[in-house]
């Protein structure tokens, strides 16, 4: 860990001001990924903002009949909500199903959407890793692969982005409220918040530099059944092989999105069209164009297996 | 004390203490944190530098330059250690790898520095300034791919005339099978305190073994085995990767002979797996041949492993040489050149890997017979050693094992048809397999002290891995001397202490007590002398000596000065006369998901049979622990190894993962009561590898009577079931 400046910021705009001119800033939260990654230099900020003061850690009804959930509550929190339990029970259980009680109380929900991947090559910095390192190749694409992208991946990355919480808020239509380093806010949905890696698989999100996240707005509920449903080689504690986020009506229409799959929460909207039709119907068309690797082409069938199982449970 | 007959009855025999289920007599010192483990041995030695390990990052090939400049500079550094400055540093016969590399280097995260500073994270600060450029070699990684050049091992046997038995049989099996290279994972992490003063280095550790480790760091160092002192009271785990010298205790020890300071050093957790050694992958061709009765007539079982150049292989054959009956057999290991770390013993070396294929082979020929598992293994039991007839088992009642596991666990409710019992999303299905590990007997000693206050304390080199050794160790000395649990002192895990046979091979508890035994035995022949007994009439109980109508305390007996006494046990040919292992019988019920092929146990037993149970509570935690291990075997254990790269990929525990609460569900554990006289005077085996010999086989046949696809490669995850599994929704 290389040896930084640390300061408390007082408002959300002044923490987007100080990052965007402080070269080497980076926020901290609950710090449970940003922590592990200094200890390992794969980031080494030089100023650390902690915004752990910043009062964004409410959950409110918005006047469209939604919830705003504030940057910095805390997972344990948010998936204990009574609001979100009855009306976004598929965040609830994402949630719970990710890391460890002990993580869940200091993780953020701004810092769950901003966490890196767990590509046991971008962790090992003897490696090449275009993540971790721009230019110096990506040693997972011939190498053990197993837990890592089918879909969404290219040929300079084919890391998954690890969370949970963000594929449950994918499929729940979720949007991210920002602030900017001049003080502008902006409201930018879920769907487009992640970048396609592409050459450039370091850039990770569409915020600018100093932007900081105040809250994740859920839109009104829209009913049905909320299944989340993560497979994995362990029974707890352990990063998804895949994931299934499904909300399923009465009527067999809904929406689903996968994790464990791409570098970015999954969804692609023909294929909630084809939900009705079954879960391989659906999953064809999820992983449309898929380019797995030898070790984690069981992804797909898996995925398809799984959603068709998922779908069956939320017909009862 | 020679121990060349068998055991008679002996003050052992009353069991007052031993074999009382009993509390680990420093267990509350585990519980409030207050028991040092070498990491937190902070104040034994005034300040304390720290030291952080620089990994080599190639697999093979030579250092061509080290630039330390910025990392020298960097605030709080002391020094650094490199083989450079390092002196002369030789290698114990234990270790195949040089455990400070340089510039030859021989595996991945081979120690090729030691960053010295004043606090941790300054050390690890400076560790990433270390630039170091290499000329990297072509190296072999790739077992399967190894094996049309692996050489034969020795430690094969050959009875009859396998080929010709095998081609005449009946019924027939041929099936290949592989084990991963699997990472001992230990919570504490290899961590260690050096400190020398007028020449002599003192070590507090983390080691299975001390006697060894105090004489491979002399040898290493170059000095006489007298100036080292290796100290280890606590042991966070070890599971075999604390056996020998590691890096960090080197390590420690050459910074702290550089810089003048007390150093300390722990493996950084990403290091262990490629740094420290690793149970070797294996790939094992077993064919049995047997008659339509289910009597097999010829086994042969055939293992490959490979280790770096001068290393061993997994004897992965080990147990088919002993454990079923069958007139024709051939046993045999090739060993491979890699140049992946190293690899060497965990826990149940050879019997775990062996069995994990061995008992998968008799579930697939007893389905072939259609015959019970159970009693395939049954016909085929037996009590003399196959390869040398005219040497009986000790001790030997595998039956027992098998006959109460089938009765307790509701065997009879399993559906020989695998694939066929639904409940819901879920296939369930039962597996069982054998448990079998030989009985290591090794030399032990141990030094009793009795004091005026009545206080018998136990010193020996022996150490507790979190296995119970302190109590057993207690319980013995209290059975020995008449006196109850809180009047016994004991201290192990120090090599000024009498040497014991060390924590490994299962062979601690009954060898290392029954050194115990031996030193009891001369302390109260002192006492009896003392105050004027026959020691053949003095009886030892209730704190007293007594004879005939006279008793005299022990307080007393002992005076002012104290009485003491040291011996050793040895053991004679019993264990050649006799043939000496413990046995056991898994019993496993398991369901699988029909859509994700995720498999979930339901519940375990284990039926054992290995002599005297000396604590039926520490002995059924290492049990379970075992079962528990022998789950992470089946299901998910795995060092993934980059064939292209070198090295252990997933190297640490968010990558190779080890079951979690929620995977263990209800275990029980039988002991059957039994004693061995043959083994020692405390006819006592022991019990911390067998449990996990046979789990991770009968978890595997669980999942093949769930599902009826058969997996013959370990670890069974969901990817290798799921193509078979049926049509969901």
């Amino acid at each position: 860990m290389k040896a930084f400046s640390y300061a408390r910021a007082t408002s959300p705009a002044e923490a987007a001001a100080l990052a965007a001119r402080t070269e080497g800033a980076k926020f901290i939260a609950g710090g449970t990924n940003l922590l592990d990654l200094m200890k390992l230099e794969i980031e080494a900020p030089t100023h650390l903002i902690d915004v752990n003061g910043l009062k964004l850690d409410a959950i409110e009804a918005t006047e469209a009949g939604g919830l705003r959930i504030g940057a910095l509550v805390r997972n344990t929190d948010l998936a204990a909500d009574a609001r979100v339990r009855r009306d976004y029970g598929l965040l609830s259980r994402a949630l719970v199903a990710g890391a460890s009680g002990q993580l869940r109380n200091k993780a953020t929900t701004a810092g769950n959407l901003l966490q890196r991947t767990r590509c046991p090559y971008f962790y090992d910095t003897n490696q090449p890793c275009n993540k971790r390192k721009p230019g110096s190749g990506c040693a997972a694409l011939n190498g053990f692969s197993r837990q890592l992208g089918v879909i969404g991946t290219s040929s300079a990355c084919i890391a998954t982005h690890p969370s949970d919480m963000a594929v449950a808020l994918r499929a729940l239509d979720a949007t991210v409220e920002t602030v900017k380093p001049d003080g502008a806010t902006r409201v930018i949905p879920l769907a487009d918040f992640y970048r396609d890696p592409g050459e450039t698989p370091h850039l990770e999100t569409v915020l600018a530099k100093g932007e900081l996240i105040t809250a994740v707005v859920l839109p009104s509920p829209v009913g049905g059944t909320h299944i989340y449903r993560k497979v994995r080689d362990r029974a707890s504690y352990a990063f998804a092989l895949i994931s299934v986020a499904a909300i399923v009506q009465k009527d067999g229409t809904g929406r689903v999105a996968l994790g464990g799959v791409a570098p970015k929460p999954w969804r692609v909207a023909a294929a909630d069209a084809e939900l009705p039709r079954g879960g391989k119907a659906a999953a064809d068309m999820l992983l449309a164009g898929a380019k797995p690797t030898h070790h984690n082409a069981f992804k797909l069938t898996l995925a398809q297996r799984t959603l068709s199982a998922v779908l069956t449970e939320a017909k009862g | 004390m020679k121990f060349d007959t068998p055991a008679g009855i002996n003050p052992i025999d009353q069991l007052k203490v031993i074999g009382i289920p009993t509390d680990r007599i420093e267990g509350p010192l585990k519980t409030t944190g207050t028991a040092r483990y070498a990491y937190e041995q902070y104040d034994v030695a005034p300040h304390q530098a720290y030291g952080y390990v620089v990994g080599a990052a190639i697999p093979r090939g030579r250092i061509t330059a080290m630039d330390l400049a910025a990392a020298k500079a960097a605030p709080g550094v002391i020094d650094i250690v490199t083989w450079q400055n390092a002196g002369e540093l030789g290698k114990g016969p234990r270790n195949t790898a040089r455990l400070l590399g340089g510039p030859e280097v021989q595996h991945y995260h081979q120690a090729i520095a030691l960053v010295v500073a004043e606090t941790f994270e300054q050390a690890r600060a400076a560790a990433q300034l270390v630039k170091v450029s290499y000329e990297a070699q072509p190296g072999t990684f790739d077992l399967d791919a190894s094996r049309k050049t692996a050489k034969p091992a020795s430690g094969g046997v050959t009875v009859g005339t396998f080929e010709p038995a095998y081609d005449s049989a009946p019924v027939k099996l041929d099936a290949t099978y592989s084990t991963p290279d699997q990472s001992h994972s230990a919570m504490e992490p290899h961590a260690s305190v050096a400190q020398w003063k007028d020449g002599r280095l003192t070590l507090w550790t983390s080691n299975q073994m001390i006697a060894w480790a105090a004489g491979d760091m002399a040898r290493t160092l170059g000095l006489p085995r007298e100036n080292v002192r290796i100290v280890s009271p606590y042991i966070g785990g070890g599971f075999g990767g604390k056996l020998f010298l590691r890096s960090d205790m080197l390590l420690a020890a050459v910074a702290a002979r550089l810089t003048g300071r007390a150093v300390k050093v722990a493996l950084q957790r990403p290091l262990i797996a490629n740094n420290t050694t690793h149970r070797p992958a294996t790939i094992q061709r077993i064919r049995l041949g047997a008659t339509p009765e289910g009597k097999l007539t010829a086994i042969g079982h055939e293992s490959w492993s490979g280790d770096l150049a001068g290393g061993k292989p997994e004897t992965a054959v080990q147990q088919t040489q002993y454990l079923y009956a069958g007139a024709a057999r051939a046993t045999k290991m090739y060993l491979s050149v890699l140049d992946l770390p190293e690899g060497n013993a965990m826990r149940a070396p050879g019997e775990a890997p062996g069995l994990m294929a061995l008992e998968i082979a008799m579930d697939e020929m007893a389905e072939k017979l259609g015959i019970d598992p159970v009693e395939f293994r049954v016909i085929n039991d037996t009590q003399v050693d196959p390869s040398a007839p005219q040497r009986p088992f000790s001790k030997r009642d595998l039956v027992t094992c098998l006959r109460t596991g089938a009765e307790k666990f509701g065997w009879d409710k399993r559906n020989p048809r695998p694939g066929q019992s639904r409940q819901g999303g879920w296939l369930k299905g039962m597996g069982m397999g054998v448990a079998f590990r030989n009985n290591l007997l090794t030399a032990s000693a141990a030094r009793v002290r009795l004091d005026g206050q009545g206080m018998v304390t136990v010193e020996t080199d022996m150490t507790d891995i979190g296995t119970g050794s302190y109590t057993i160790i207690a319980q013995t000395a209290a059975e020995m001397m008449g006196v109850p649990l809180n009047k016994v002192r004991v201290h192990l895990g120090d090599s000024d202490f009498p040497a014991s046979a060390g924590s490994g091979g299962q062979w601690g508890a009954n060898c290392s007590t029954s050194g115990v035994y031996a030193a009891c035995v001369k302390l109260r022949e002192a006492i009896a002398q003392k105050v004027g007994f026959n020691s053949g009439d003095a009886v030892f109980a209730d704190g007293a000596v007594r004879s005939g109508n006279r008793a005299v305390p022990l307080a007393e007996a002992a005076g002012a000065q104290g009485l003491e006494a040291e011996d050793r046990i040895q053991f004679g040919d019993l264990g050649k006369t006799y043939q000496q292992s413990t046995f056991g019988a898994h019993f496993v019920e398991v369901r699988v998901d029909a859509a994700t092929g995720e498999t979930r146990i339901d519940r375990m037993l284990a039926v054992c049979a290995a002599g005297r149970i000396l604590n039926p509570k520490s002995a059924r935690s290492q049990v379970i622990g075992a079962m528990t291990m022998g789950v992470g075997g089946a299901l998910m254990e795995e060092l993934a190894v980059d064939a292209g790269r070198g090295f252990f990929v997933n190297h640490d525990l968010a990558g190779y993962e080890v079951p979690v609460h929620a995977d263990i569900p209800h275990q029980e554990v039988i002991f059957l009561d039994e004693t061995d006289p043959l083994s020692s005077p405390m006819k006592a085996k022991g019990v911390g590898e067998l449990g996990l010999c046979g789990v991770s086989a009968a978890v595997a046949n669980a999942i093949y009577n769930a599902t009826g696809v058969r997996v013959r490669d370990y670890p069974l995850t969901l990817d290798k079931l799921i193509d078979a599994l049926p049509v969901v929704g």
